[in-house]
């Protein structure tokens, strides 16, 4: 069996990789991939822990983190598609005005 | 029920008189400025006169209530009017002197200027001088005497747009305030230990006190406080230096406020107070050494002008001198019996220089004078009898007034006397050196001239000097009959028997005249009458029948001389040590230090933080989407860092 510390590790790993990706992309869908990545870093802790302790709680958070994302997904990806149509562009550095 | 004077209307005439001249003389002719204020002055002094006639059927001292003025707890002042002899004394002097001043002003100033502002000021100040005069308490002698200051400083500074009359009233008023800051101290002296302002309550609760012979007690205090705010009115050692400077108002200001009756409210509020002052010996000693230094200080700075109005400055300060010398041997009567007849023929000279300047044109240098008695007689014969009566020779006023207070000094310590005697001298000298070098010889001015300083009678085409209007010679003559008789009153003691009943001292004076010490006082008179003829001889020796004397004789003084012409140098003195450091104090320290450094700079540094504080925060709030994940990364990894510390520990 593999310790519960090796997934931890990994979903650590990938939270880092989202986090840099976060930070470092300057392009919106990049970025946005990022977050998923995030999540599902998150997701994995949640389930190497519901798997260690026999305990279903953790798995059905997972769910919810799952449609929340793809929610998520849906709202964000539609307003990139809006940003893109007025802006021109996904470089979040010229995105930095409210208004026009 | 004693009758009702209506005392209240003697001031309030002058002051309607000043209301209307005030509002409405800019729109009102000259003749009319002149009717209303010549009115109402007039006014004052025919009520003046009905008091006068009113008196002897007086039970006095008599006070008129008026009302109620500050009532907390026990202390009570109210606006109260006071007669007695000596109120009637100076309530005369002011308002018959001023009436007569008042018509020579209406000839001296009708070609100025701001000739109603002129007459509303000169109302002005006869309301606060009668309020003075006429006050039955500390308190309200206080408003006249703030009052008077008040209108002395708009007058002085009556040629505003010169800058030197600017000043000049600005330093008058200034060391007035320093004078008026040891009244200020008496009057609280007063409130905490006696709980009244109130003449008649003050004075009996001082006479019940002890005479503090030796040391300094409460009565010292409050005589040497008094004495502090009378030297600062009166122009005494050391606030004399205001009253010079004074010479920047129009001559008539010069001869009411500066000469007749403002600068003697020193010597009649030291009268007034004469019961504090005789229980406070060492104080009244002050009086007298402070009046007589004055008398002999100013009187050889007097000698030296060459400014006729200069002259006539010093030797008022130099008279008042004398007044104080009078008063500080507790001969109170004498001093305001030298007051009244001073009023007159100083008054006169005054006015006689007025007219003088009026006739050349302005010029007020005696150097670019001379041989005038042709051509302004009526002037000239005023003027020789004003210049009799203070040189002291009998039977002019000044002889009587003056031998009086020698006589007393001499009584209390002969030292007085020898200094008074000295400078009686020099008055006679300065006096005849003035009447010399102004009428007699040959006309030393130009006849084109128009460089005067007295805007009023620079450049109107003047020819040759030519005799002043009816209107300014009127007054001239009438008071120079009083000077010649004014003194009389006061033969046989009859001037000092009718002010006994206020200073209860005139006792002390009777039995003095009545110890058969005739024989002194007649050879004190022959001394006093022998010092002032030197003082003529001398005079007329160095400025008429040898003129190129005085110059050898201040060439061989050298230093001493350029001293005296520099008035020893105490304007130069008092702004070393007093203006400058303070000048230079707020300057460097109030201004830069305290107020720009300390004051401005807290709420300027408050508000520059503030903004250098949001101005950091503000390069938060990039609107970079990036930066606002770091941070939120950063706040993210700093509370996981806090939890895995926590966690360890």
């Amino acid at each position: 069996m593999v310790p519960v510390s090796y997934y931890l590790v990994l979903s650590g790993i990938l939270f880092a990789c989202g986090v840099i990706g976060f930070l470092i992309k300057r392009n919106i869908i990049t970025i946005f991939m990022s977050i998923e990545l995030m999540l599902n870093g998150v997701n994995l802790a949640f389930v190497a822990f519901a798997a260690q302790w026999q305990h279903l709680s953790g798995q059905v958070f997972v769910f919810f983190v799952m449609v929340v994302a793809a929610a998520e997904a849906a709202v964000g990806l539609a307003i990139i598609i809006a940003v893109f149509r007025t802006r021109e562009t996904l470089n979040v550095d010229q995105l930095n005005l409210l208004k026009l | 029920m004693t009758p009702s004077l209506h005392l209240w209307l003697i001031p309030v005439l002058p002051l309607v008189g000043a209301a209307i001249n005030g509002f409405f003389g800019r729109r009102l002719t000259r003749q009319a400025v002149g009717t209303v204020a010549l009115t109402f002055c007039g006014a004052a002094f025919a009520m003046a006169l009905y008091v006068a006639v009113r008196f002897s059927s007086l039970a006095l001292p008599h006070t008129e209530f008026l009302a109620h003025w500050i009532r907390s707890g026990d202390f009570l002042v109210n606006f109260e009017f006071y007669l007695d002899q000596l109120t009637l004394v100076m309530l005369l002097v002011v308002t018959g002197v001023g009436f007569l001043i008042h018509i020579y002003a209406v000839g001296y100033m009708w070609e100025e200027g701001g000739f109603y502002r002129f007459f509303s000021y000169l109302n002005l100040f006869m309301f606060f001088m009668l309020t003075l005069v006429l006050a039955g308490d500390y308190l309200q002698m206080f408003i006249g005497w703030e009052g008077v200051g008040l209108a002395s400083y708009l007058l002085i500074g009556f040629y505003f747009t010169r800058d030197s009359a600017a000043s000049a009233g600005k330093k008058a008023f200034i060391v007035n305030r320093i004078g008026d800051f040891g009244f200020l101290i008496a009057l609280f002296l007063m409130i905490r230990h006696f709980g009244s302002l109130d003449f008649s309550r003050v004075f009996s609760a001082a006479s019940h006190l002890p005479v503090e012979t030796a040391g300094f007690g409460l009565l010292t205090s409050i005589g040497l406080l008094l004495m502090v705010g009378a030297a600062g009115k009166s122009a005494q050692i050391p606030l004399y230096v205001w009253l010079p400077d004074a010479m920047e108002g129009p001559t008539p200001v010069s001869a009411l406020i500066h000469a007749a009756t403002m600068v003697t409210a020193g010597v009649y509020m030291v009268a007034r107070s004469h019961v504090i002052f005789d229980h406070a010996p060492n104080a009244l000693t002050v009086v007298a050494i402070v009046g007589t230094l004055t008398a002999l200080f100013a009187a050889t700075i007097g000698v030296a002008q060459t400014d006729i109005k200069k002259v006539l400055a010093y030797s008022t300060v130099s008279q008042l001198g004398y007044m104080f010398m009078a008063c500080g041997v507790a001969a109170y009567s004498a001093g305001i019996f030298h007051l009244m007849t001073h009023a007159f023929f100083k008054g006169l000279l005054f006015l006689a220089a007025g007219s003088v300047i009026h006739s050349v044109g302005g010029e007020q240098d005696m150097r670019k004078m001379g041989g005038l008695h042709q051509f302004i007689p009526v002037t000239y014969i005023t003027m020789f009898i004003a210049t009799l009566a203070i040189a002291g020779i009998p039977p002019f006023a000044g002889f009587f007034s003056k031998d009086e207070i020698l006589y007393r000094a001499f009584l209390a310590n002969p030292a007085y006397w020898v200094i008074g005697l000295f400078t009686a001298f020099l008055t006679s000298f300065y006096m005849f050196r003035l009447l010399f070098m102004t009428f007699y010889g040959d006309y030393r001015g130009s006849t084109a001239s128009g460089q005067g300083q007295d805007v009023a009678h620079s450049g109107h085409g003047h020819g040759s000097p030519h005799e002043s209007p009816t209107i300014m010679l009127a007054p001239l003559m009438i008071l120079a009959f009083l000077s010649f008789v004014g003194g009389w009153i006061g033969i046989g003691g009859r001037f000092e028997r009718f002010l006994a009943p206020v200073f209860s001292s005139g006792e002390l004076a009777e039995r003095a005249t009545e110890t058969g010490r005739r024989g002194l006082e007649w050879s004190l008179m022959g001394a006093s009458v022998g010092a002032a003829v030197l003082g003529w001889y001398l005079a007329r020796l160095l400025y008429q029948q040898k003129p190129r004397l005085p110059q050898k004789i201040a060439e061989a003084l050298g230093g001493f001389y350029e001293t005296v012409v520099h008035k020893y140098y105490v304007d130069e003195l008092y702004a070393t040590l007093f203006v400058k450091p303070l000048v230079e104090g707020s300057t460097s320290i109030l201004w830069h230090g305290v107020d720009q450094g300390v004051i401005d700079a807290a709420v300027n540094d408050t508000a520059d933080g503030a903004k250098h504080a949001s101005d950091a925060a503000r390069h938060m709030q990039s609107g970079n989407l990036r930066s606002y994940a770091g941070w939120v990364a950063a706040g993210g990894a700093l509370v996981i860092a806090y939890m895995i510390w926590m966690g360890v520990r």
